[in-house]
């Protein structure tokens, strides 16, 4: 069932996790309700920020500086880039039909309802944990993780980007070429 | 690791140690940029507030803080705000892993001369250098103005294409190192072992990049006055536009820092060890600390010495550079370095 948190005796983890969860939360949902994209895309920075310092609660360093680099650093980076440059400053209102609508309220049900049966029928881990006493988060136990045991489905997320990067550089040349 | 008030009360102290010097090495590279501004260019340079010019830093902090502090008709008002601090903010943060020395014995306990001592050292710097790109995207964006903005968005541009070339020199020597701990590295080149000697393509790049991170020339396109006025900046006045401006100096006090550190030994001098055995911890420390200066001290001349020197890139130019130039340099570097590092098991392989 779910778990109501004690709040009374909290430990001073569980008040970071509620005050990171908090900021999270409203961030992400200021993304989505601000009208100014730019806001939006502001709000979600610093919702990415939160959720590095969840995993840095869950002391994984490394992953929580990594997300900072790569979704603070540089993917929110472009997305202003192109926002600004799209000159979306005027709040332009679009009229949306109400099939649409009403398809959204449905699938944002449904999406709902699966979430809340997942979160209810979901068991913590039962037993220990295994401790192997290697230290899980420094990045020499990680690289030999990644480049031995995982090799197989890193080298498929790096043929999945060069694809992407390859792919993007196609279709900014097409449109070149047609002009 | 071992928390007690002791303990809290020894980082805080090297905390606001560091804070304090950075803010006043930033005062005073102004004062320094002026003057060697000066000598370049023979003239005198400031002289009149305080002896040699000294007081110069205080009276301009004095002359922002008095200006008129002045709004542009803009509809994002805290968001003009926020981007000089996040601008100021992020060039004051990477001072927090910096091994500023070894460590020093003060009634008895080791104190480590450094605010942090994590094993992401080298990640969490390019983390805060690629944050500080908001600091300038923001302020340019809020200031409602064209100019502003075209000098933002070449700012960043420039910054975010440097920092790829940045992280690829960083690889080759993190190779060599086998730790992102700064500390670790700056133990590593003891004596005269210093990074620069084994990785100097690495180092070439590294100088390059940061020149272009820090917004100065030749790669401060982002101001252009014939082009884009004051660049980002141009809306910005009083205290404000002394932020930024402040943010250039630290931000190229700090990257001074992590090229000593990096690459030319940080606190390490010939005859350290000789130094701790024979005259103390203590002495010998504060000497490599004062080592460590003087080398941060060589590099923010080397950058103003370059300023008064080269005449600036054309903005194609620093794109062609960055991309085409410094970026398959330091893949090659990578696999040069891969190389030899491997070079017994190549030679195995080939039959040797």
């Amino acid at each position: 069932m779910i778990h109501i948190p004690d709040l009374a005796n909290a430990t001073p983890v569980g008040v970071i996790f509620c005050i990171l969860a908090f900021i999270t939360v409203i961030t992400a949902f200021l993304t989505i309700f601000s009208r100014n994209p730019i806001h939006s895309a502001i709000y979600l920075v610093i919702c990415f920020f939160s959720i590095a310092g969840h995993y840095l609660l869950l002391n994984s360093q490394f992953l929580a500086i990594v997300h900072i680099i790569v979704y603070a650093g540089a993917i929110m980076i472009l997305f202003l880039f192109t926002i600004m440059l799209m000159n979306l400053n005027e709040q332009k209102d679009v009229h949306r039909p109400r099939i649409t609508r009403l398809g959204a309220i449905v699938s944002f049900c449904l999406i709902v309802i699966v979430l809340i049966t997942i979160f209810i029928n979901s068991k913590p881990i039962v037993g220990e944990y295994d401790s192997t006493g290697e230290d899980f988060q420094s990045i020499k136990v990680l690289g030999k993780i990644l480049l031995n045991e995982y090799m197989v489905p890193f080298e498929f997320a790096s043929i999945l980007l060069l694809v992407a990067m390859i792919g993007t550089v196609l279709l900014s040349k097409k449109e070149k070429l047609n002009k | 690791m071992m928390v007690d008030g002791a303990f809290i009360i020894e980082k805080s102290v090297v905390i606001v140690v560091v804070f304090a010097v950075t803010m006043i090495m930033a005062m005073y590279s102004t004062w320094a940029e002026r003057k060697v501004a000066a000598f370049l260019q023979d003239r005198v340079g400031p002289n009149r507030a305080g002896w040699g010019g000294l007081l110069q830093p205080l009276a301009d902090g004095m002359k922002l803080f008095s200006k008129e502090e002045f709004f542009p008709n803009t509809p994002n008002r805290f968001l003009f705000v926020v981007g000089p601090a996040i601008a100021m903010s992020t060039a004051l943060m990477t001072s927090a892993v910096i091994p500023w020395g070894d460590h020093l014995v003060i009634f008895g306990r080791e104190v480590i001369l450094q605010a942090t001592d994590v094993n992401i050292a080298l990640l969490y710097i390019f983390g805060v250098l690629s944050v500080g790109v908001y600091g300038i995207m923001i302020g340019g964006w809020a200031s409602n103005n064209k100019f502003s903005l075209m000098g933002a968005v070449r700012a960043a541009s420039q910054m975010v294409s440097y920092e790829v070339a940045m992280g690829l020199s960083m690889i080759a020597l993190l190779m060599m190192t086998g730790t992102m701990s700064l500390r670790e590295m700056s133990l590593q080149q003891q004596g005269m072992n210093w990074n620069v000697f084994y990785q100097p393509l690495s180092f070439l790049i590294f100088l390059i990049c940061s020149f272009a991170e820090t917004n100065r020339t030749p790669f401060d396109l982002a101001e252009c006055e014939s082009e884009l006025i004051g660049g980002y900046h141009t809306e910005y006045s009083s205290m404000k536009m002394g932020f930024y401006l402040f943010a250039e100096y630290a931000s190229m006090f700090t990257s001074a820092t992590i090229i000593s550190v990096l690459f030319f030994g940080g606190y390490n001098y010939p005859g350290m060890q000789w130094m701790v055995e024979n005259v103390g911890v203590n002495t010998a420390n504060l000497l490599g600390i004062a080592v460590l200066f003087v080398k941060i001290c060589f590099f923010i001349f080397f950058y103003m010495w370059v300023r008064w020197t080269i005449p600036r890139f054309r903005y194609d130019q620093l794109m062609n550079l960055g991309w085409r130039i410094l970026i398959p340099l330091s893949i090659i570097n990578i696999m040069i370095t891969g190389a030899v590092i491997l070079r017994h098991d190549i030679a195995a392989a080939l039959g040797f």
